[in-house]
């Protein structure tokens, strides 16, 4: 889905403005949305796929003049809306107007903090089936995607590359955004000629992470 | 107005802005339904800003600069490799070191979101999650470069990587001239968090 999140190689955004000497976080409530964003996390009621389809979904004009932390926090009061956990007017106020459903996960405690976060969670999965490109060999990106959250960056569709490494089998994105936890496929690095991407001159080459279902042999 | 040991850093006197409002009703909101531990958004944030970040990363430059055994891990299984000086977890699950040689300078991007390696360069800076940067760092990534201070010549390659998987990727700079005598602490000094994202490089 070319949403407004996709944003490689569109013109217009203006100069990249570095800020010296720049703060971890520019305001107290950053660090508190930081904080519940990855908290909330683990009532397990979305994948971290469902969580980027959210932030794309918003409108263009609210995607590119909210700050990253407003669009984090604007996608998951959506998604606790959707999933019937709060309400419009609990979020309005702040308060409980009664009990929530039984959640998937549950709530995490201070002292698991240190250990959970130093743990993560791997993203893949025991090899299926045959890995189908190996590196070196030549592929060409779909020329269409699908409707849905996609990891194939719009200026990469249908496009020649060339497979530089097999990274393993991973949790698809795709399906993932779906809901689907349990489907995987193999994932590659492609290194793209930047003169086939765009019309410029020069070896200069860019290299983006891509499943299988994005690539067609050549 | 009332200060609560969140807010005490606002403006003496002044209301909260209308993003710090509902934050604090979306945090005490999902405290009271049983989601999520007020002590627990503490701990993650005192992670975050004072436990992890880019000096971790210079860590793992230094000793790759130093060791060649090292050099030669970071190369083949990044994770194992940084996981071995303590550096692993969320955001950065699945590492892979690029190096930039005399002939390629390596450059991370993540068009679609804001994917950077947590464990070894803390949270990204407002720069990298933004437009500006994301849109153009695939398709003039010299000019981009330049605007950092960053002159690659010609005839060596910039490589722009684009995170759109879980993989995390860490830009090993070149070590600089000179550094020869340098003890490793010494050189994760010069070792700063923009060339290890590589829009810069290490100089002394």
């Amino acid at each position: 889905m070319r949403g407004p999140h996709d944003l490689g190689g569109v013109d217009g955004f203006g100069p990249v403005a570095p800020e010296a000497k720049e703060p971890i976080f520019h305001a107290p409530w950053e660090k508190r949305a930081l904080g519940v964003v990855l908290a909330n996390g683990a009532i397990n009621e979305w994948t971290i796929d469902q969580s980027r389809a959210k932030r794309e979904s918003l409108s263009p004009v609210a995607y590119w003049s909210m700050s990253y932390y407003e669009i984090w926090l604007a996608a998951m009061a959506e998604l606790l809306k959707e999933r019937g956990l709060v309400s419009l007017s609990e979020l309005a106020t702040g308060h409980s107007a009664g009990n929530a459903r039984k959640i998937a996960g549950r709530k995490l405690n201070a002292s698991e903090i240190p250990a959970v976060l130093a743990g993560g969670s791997s993203y893949m999965h025991p090899a299926g089936k045959q890995a189908r490109f190996s590196v070196g060999d030549r592929i060409m990106t779909v020329a269409q995607t699908h409707g849905g959250h996609t990891r194939l960056p719009g200026y990469a569709t249908g496009k020649p590359g060339v497979i530089r490494a097999v990274r393993g089998n991973f949790s698809f994105a795709d399906a993932s955004a779906r809901g689907d936890k349990a489907a995987a496929d193999w994932l590659y690095s492609v290194q793209f000629k930047a003169s086939e991407l765009w019309s410029s001159d020069g070896g200069d080459t860019v290299c983006i992470d891509l499943w299988e279902p994005y690539l067609e042999a050549t | 107005m009332a200060h609560d040991g969140h807010d005490h850093d606002e403006h003496e006197g002044s209301e909260l802005s209308p993003i710090a409002l509902r934050v604090k009703a979306l945090e005490s909101l999902l405290t009271e339904k049983g989601f999520i531990d007020p002590a627990a958004v503490d701990a993650i944030i005192e992670t975050y800003e004072h436990k992890i970040g880019p000096r971790n990363g210079t860590r793992v430059v230094a000793r790759a600069w130093t060791d060649p055994s090292f050099a030669d891990w970071l190369k083949r299984d990044a994770t194992a490799a940084i996981a071995s000086l303590g550096y692993t977890g969320r955001q950065g699950e699945h590492m892979v070191a690029l190096f930039n040689t005399p002939e390629l300078h390596n450059m991370v991007v993540c068009t679609l979101c804001s994917c950077y390696p947590w464990p070894v360069l803390g949270l990204p800076p407002v720069w990298y999650k933004s437009p500006p940067y994301r849109s153009r760092a695939v398709k003039e990534p010299r000019e981009v470069l330049r605007e950092f201070g960053v002159i690659v010549p010609k005839d060596k390659e910039v490589r722009v990587w684009d995170s759109t998987a879980e993989i995390r990727y860490l830009v090993i700079p070149e070590r600089p001239d000179g550094t020869g005598h340098m003890s490793e602490d010494e050189l994760a000094a010069l070792v700063t968090r923009d060339s290890m994202i590589g829009t810069g490089v290490v100089a002394i």
